[in-house]
């Protein structure tokens, strides 16, 4: 905190007895502010006045502070001046635009500076509202809650976002858009499903079955996204997973190898428990293939999801669906296994005819830990 | 015109927003600043640095405004919008008049 506001406590009214003359408590109270301003008098007031309505403020004497506080802290609103030196506010709404993390921060400008100009260009540089000084307290309270509710709705809706779509989409969303439409990038893509799922729900209840895909889920999205990778589908008893998409990520095919054989692991324990309790145990399908796709947002402008195509994802789903024939639980294709520089144990179980194909392609096989 | 130094209603309003403890407080800071800014506006035009002049002069408007020095704040938005004059005189008269703030405001304080 740069200063702190004069001593009255926060919650004691006025002097006088009566209460702020702007009414009762705000129903966003106790959020927490930031007021950029150089000049004190203007600091103190604006701190004074916000504290009356049940938040608690910080402030910052300039832009460059004013920023840095916000990289540093959470804020749930910022109260900018525009006329400030070392950093404007000007200033301070630009940075705030190109930080993806601090776009979505509700900004109100409070400034005496003249002309429709300047109000304008704030609220082109992403500033939610304009108050003009002297703060008139009634509008204060109003813009204040205003902003603190969008953010609120902007808040819940990114939760939103999140649930339905990996936290790598929602960002992916929140920087660029959305779009429908996809770009080239170099992925490695993974396929996984549960061997005789058929059977299996054949001999329990479908609660047992749906608690069982659960923690199957569970533990295959552990060990996916303890390795960089994103689940992109779930599809009944498998999913799809891409490592390097929509993010980049420095080593696609090991990091894809190395989440195949946590997720064995975490089916082998898994299975011990299930055992001791009498039920079968699971076994699962593991393929994986690298190179070009294309990934993106398909769909309509109503309804969209993000996702890959190419031929190396449908190489992966047959790499999956050979595992059965194979009687192996992880198969890999040839960029991958070159991916991998020698840092996992394979064997090349020769080149194969998949459907859709026109040429055999080699096929190797990650060998289990001892 | 004989307008009142301080307005009445604006003082009135602040102190009953703010809490008049804490006015108390904010004019002690406002008597810390004022002359500061001022000092500012006397060195810009000095110097014949434009900007900084416009901005002292924005900063006196500013508070001036907030604390109802209706004459005081008027000055100072002239010479904001103005531009940077040579002439010593209008910063003279505005000096003047936060004199005449200072000691208005010093006695609604006390009072």
């Amino acid at each position: 905190m740069a200063d702190s506001t004069p001593k009255t406590p926060a919650a004691s009214p006025p002097k006088g007895g009566a209460p702020p003359a702007w009414g009762g408590p705000a129903p966003a109270v106790g959020s927490r502010l930031l007021v950029a301003d150089d000049n004190k008098v203007n600091r103190l007031l604006l701190g004074r006045s916000l504290e009356l309505l049940g938040h608690r403020v910080a402030s910052a004497e300039n832009g460059r502070i004013a920023l840095e506080m916000l990289k540093r802290e959470a804020f749930d609103l910022l109260l900018l001046d525009m006329e400030m030196p070392e950093m404007t506010g000007f200033e301070v709404l630009e940075h705030m635009a190109a930080d993806g993390a601090l776009r979505g921060l509700p900004v109100i400008v409070t400034s005496s500076l003249e002309g429709v100009a300047h109000v304008a260009r704030c609220i082109e540089l992403g500033a939610d509202d304009y108050l003009p000084k002297p703060v008139n307290p009634v509008l204060l309270k109003a813009r204040i809650n205003s902003s603190l509710e969008k953010k609120r709705l902007r808040d819940q809706q990114a939760a939103l976002v999140r649930r339905f779509a990996t936290s790598e989409v929602a960002q992916d969303l929140q920087q660029s858009g959305f779009a429908l439409g996809g770009k080239r990038l170099t992925a490695t893509v993974m396929f996984s499903d549960i061997r005789g799922f058929t059977s299996l729900v054949e001999q329990q209840t479908p609660e047992e079955t749906i608690e069982l895909l659960n923690t199957w889920y569970t533990l295959m999205f552990d060990a996916i996204s303890g390795r960089g990778g994103v689940v992109n589908q779930m599809i009944g008893d498998g999913l799809m997973a891409l490592f390097g998409a929509p993010l980049p990520l420095a080593d696609g095919p090991g990091s894809a190898v190395a989440a195949a054989l946590d997720m064995i692991e975490l089916v082998e324990l898994f299975n011990a428990e299930r055992t001791a309790a009498g039920k079968a145990a699971l076994r699962i399908g593991i393929g994986i293939a690298t190179g070009e796709v294309v990934a993106g947002y398909t769909g309509t402008q109503a309804r969209a999801t993000y996702t890959c195509i190419g031929d190396t994802v449908n190489l992966a789903a047959r790499m999956e669906a050979h595992t059965k024939l194979a009687a192996q639980p992880i198969l890999i294709d040839q960029a991958t296994c070159d991916g991998l520089g020698g840092s996992v144990q394979v064997i090349a179980l020769g080149p194969v005819a998949f459907k859709g194909k026109a040429l055999e392609v080699p096929v190797h096989a990650v060998l289990l830990p001892a | 015109m004989n307008a009142p130094v301080i307005d009445p209603a604006t003082f009135a309003e602040l102190q009953d927003t703010a809490g008049a403890d804490f006015v108390g407080e904010l004019v002690a800071t406002f008597f810390e600043e004022a002359p500061q800014m001022i000092g500012e506006l006397r060195a810009a035009q000095a110097a014949g640095a434009a900007e900084a002049f416009r901005r002292a002069a924005h900063s006196i408007k500013s508070n001036s405004n907030t604390f109802g020095a209706m004459q005081l704040g008027e000055m100072a938005r002239k010479l904001e919008l103005g531009g940077l004059v040579s002439d010593a005189g209008p910063v003279d008269a505005l000096q003047a008049e936060y004199e005449r703030v200072a000691a208005a405001l010093k006695a609604l304080i006390n009072g």
